[in-house]
């Protein structure tokens, strides 16, 4: 195969000195337009921003005050909520839907069709359609009659229910052969013990990709603990980055250094483990 | 559950064949799906099942906390259906939805067709420019309201200032506010669409290329007859999802604008959320969100038929 095949643009054939330098130059735009914003909001956060409408792109009087007053107004229990819902939120989705999974991929029962599409269906409704209903249902359970507003477990309890999970270790686990299973079976293991210690270790590729996503996205959440707040005591991060900015005595170095917070983890999440991200992207998107 | 299923490590071989026996099959009783399937089920019930039949009944109905719901038909859609504010909502959200679906998928192909390669520098560059999909949207908005300063000396109008435009008021301006929505939700969506159009160009038979390649063909040719069409379905699942995303578009416009200035950028979501949580209006609410979704629906359907007539 020649070189030239191996894009769409076959970009690699020219090695002329025009050529390299027009790919550093769009190159350089690129990081530009979608990294340099990012990395403006990591200079003001470490910079003692004294004119309000503007952010440092060069670092000028390096400082940790943004820090300072940002936890000066709570910004470490809207961090520590935030963790707090996405430790329990992520527990409680991974193991709701990899058990689903097992029953979905490796039974057949009356019923199951309609489960199944039921479940996916729910991947076409936006969540931001039943937020009304939902703060509803949240204010008072069906039959339980409890209230979860201004509760943390509010934004976690509904985090739990999420198809995209479902959906993709369902896919994983129909493929696991059924040798495997068939011998623990004969050597006496029962469902739970077959679920955990045969499948689950075979599913270590799909366990990767639904927890990134769904880290990811419970981090992101910003209308559900928007209706489940009572006050600000139950504020996650990325919702207490608006009180934050409307805080007149607050400069935007401030909130940059709070938005850093908010965005540190869900960054680092994904450069660790970027593989099965795109990989969950890509199979994810492309089998619609 | 676990009282059902979890049997001792080693029970008598002798005994389990009963055991299994009496429950007949291979495929252990038919309990065992269901109770995999109970807490999702449970879950799903409660918190997106029950709210949709909710916000269905609701639609139709006076919704009076302690005095009781009153049923008045189709009352709230005509209301929702005649009043200018959804209309023009409706229009700010189609309008939102088609300018930042198309423009992310553009500026993602472009970006996709530029940064294919297998070169470390490369995937670093690609690594960076994706940073954006992973930034929670409440942290972009706040990063771009600072960008968008409307004075000469804010960040994104001293670079126009460079080339002799400006100062623009941005989203503090009715004129340009939806534009400076629209462009803050392409800059987020064109790198998610750059991995999906990139992961679909490592698809495309490369077979093609070769044939291409010793046809003769042009670069652009190539491009125009081999690459896009092999990127047929990847065009239709992108253009799925960022139309939904497009359609419930909130976090964004209700940190950047909320709706302002003069309603400007007053899209479908936003007003909901005022109808029903600030003024209490939830039948009139959920009229409007069941209208929403089954534009969603419609949508949804509308691509899928095509795409199969297409194969056909």
């Amino acid at each position: 195969m020649s070189a030239a095949s191996e894009t769409a643009l076959g970009l690699k054939e020219s090695r002329s000195p025009q050529a390299r330098l027009l790919r550093a130059v769009v190159h350089a735009i690129v990081l530009v337009v979608f990294a340099g914003p990012l990395l403006a909001l990591l200079v003001s956060a470490f910079n003692h921003v004294s004119d309000p409408t503007q952010l440092s792109v060069v670092p000028s009087s390096p400082t940790l005050d943004n820090f300072a007053v940002a936890v000066d107004h709570g910004v470490l229990k809207y961090l520590l909520n935030s963790f707090f819902v996405v430790g329990f939120g992520l527990l409680l989705q991974v193991v709701v839907s990899t058990l689903a999974s097992y029953a979905l991929a490796r039974k057949r029962f009356p019923f199951m069709t309609i489960v199944f599409v039921a479940i996916l269906a729910t991947l076409m409704l936006p969540e931001e359609i039943l937020a009304i209903p939902l703060s509803l249902i949240l204010s008072d359970l069906p039959v339980l009659h409890i209230n979860l507003i201004g509760t943390l477990a509010g934004i976690i309890v509904p985090v739990g229910a999420w198809a995209f999970s479902i959906l993709v270790m369902t896919e994983f686990m129909r493929d696991v052969p059924r040798e495997l299973e068939e011998a623990a079976r004969i050597d006496g293991a029962g469902e739970l013990r077959i679920f955990a210690q045969i499948i689950l270790p075979m599913c270590r590729p799909a366990l990767g990709v639904i927890g990134v996503f769904g880290f990811t996205m419970i981090w992101d959440q910003y209308l559900l603990p928007m209706l489940v707040a009572g006050d600000s005591s139950t504020y996650t991060l990325p919702l207490a980055l608006r009180t934050l900015r409307i805080d007149p005595m607050v400069t935007p170095g401030v909130v940059m250094a709070a938005s850093l917070l908010a965005l540190l983890p869900s960054v680092i999440v994904f450069l660790f483990f970027q593989r099965s991200f795109v990989h969950g992207l890509s199979s994810g998107a492309l089998k619609g | 559950m676990t009282a059902v299923e979890v049997e001792p490590a080693a029970p008598a071989r002798q005994e389990r064949v009963n055991r299994r026996g009496g429950r007949g099959g291979r495929s252990g009783s038919w309990v065992v799906p269901w109770l995999f399937l109970a807490p999702a089920l449970i879950l799903f019930l409660y918190f997106k099942f029950i709210p949709m039949g909710n916000a269905l009944v609701m639609s139709f109905q006076n919704v009076q906390p302690f005095l009781g719901n009153q049923w008045v038909g189709q009352d709230n859609y005509v209301k929702v259906v005649t009043s200018d504010g959804f209309q023009q909502a409706a229009w700010h959200t189609v309008l939102l939805a088609v300018c930042q679906t198309a423009g992310s998928m553009v500026l993602g192909l472009v970006l996709a067709l530029l940064m294919e390669g297998r070169s470390r520098g490369l995937s670093f560059i690609r690594s960076a420019a994706f940073l954006p999909v992973v930034v929670p949207m409440a942290v972009i908005a706040e990063l771009w309201r600072i960008m968008y300063h409307p004075t000469g000396d804010g960040m994104l109008n001293s670079l126009l200032g460079l080339v002799g435009l400006g100062p623009s008021g941005f989203i503090n301006d009715p004129h340009t506010s939806m534009a400076s929505v629209i462009v803050t939700g392409i800059w987020r969506g064109a790198p998610y669409d750059m991995m999906i159009f990139l992961a679909g160009l490592a698809g495309v038979n490369r077979d093609l290329y070769e044939a291409a390649f010793v046809d003769g063909a042009s670069r652009w040719r190539r491009l125009l007859h081999v690459t896009l069409p092999g990127l047929r379905s990847v065009f239709s699942i992108l253009f799925i999802l960022a139309a939904i995303r497009g359609l419930r578009v909130f976090t964004e416009v209700y940190l950047l604008t909320n709706g302002g200035p003069n309603g400007s950028t007053e899209v479908v979501m936003t007003l909901i959320t005022k109808l029903g949580l600030e003024q209490n209006r939830l039948g009139v609410a959920s009229a409007g969100a069941v209208l929403l979704f089954l534009a969603t629906l419609l949508l949804t359907v509308v691509v899928s038929v095509l795409r199969r007539r297409e194969r056909e």
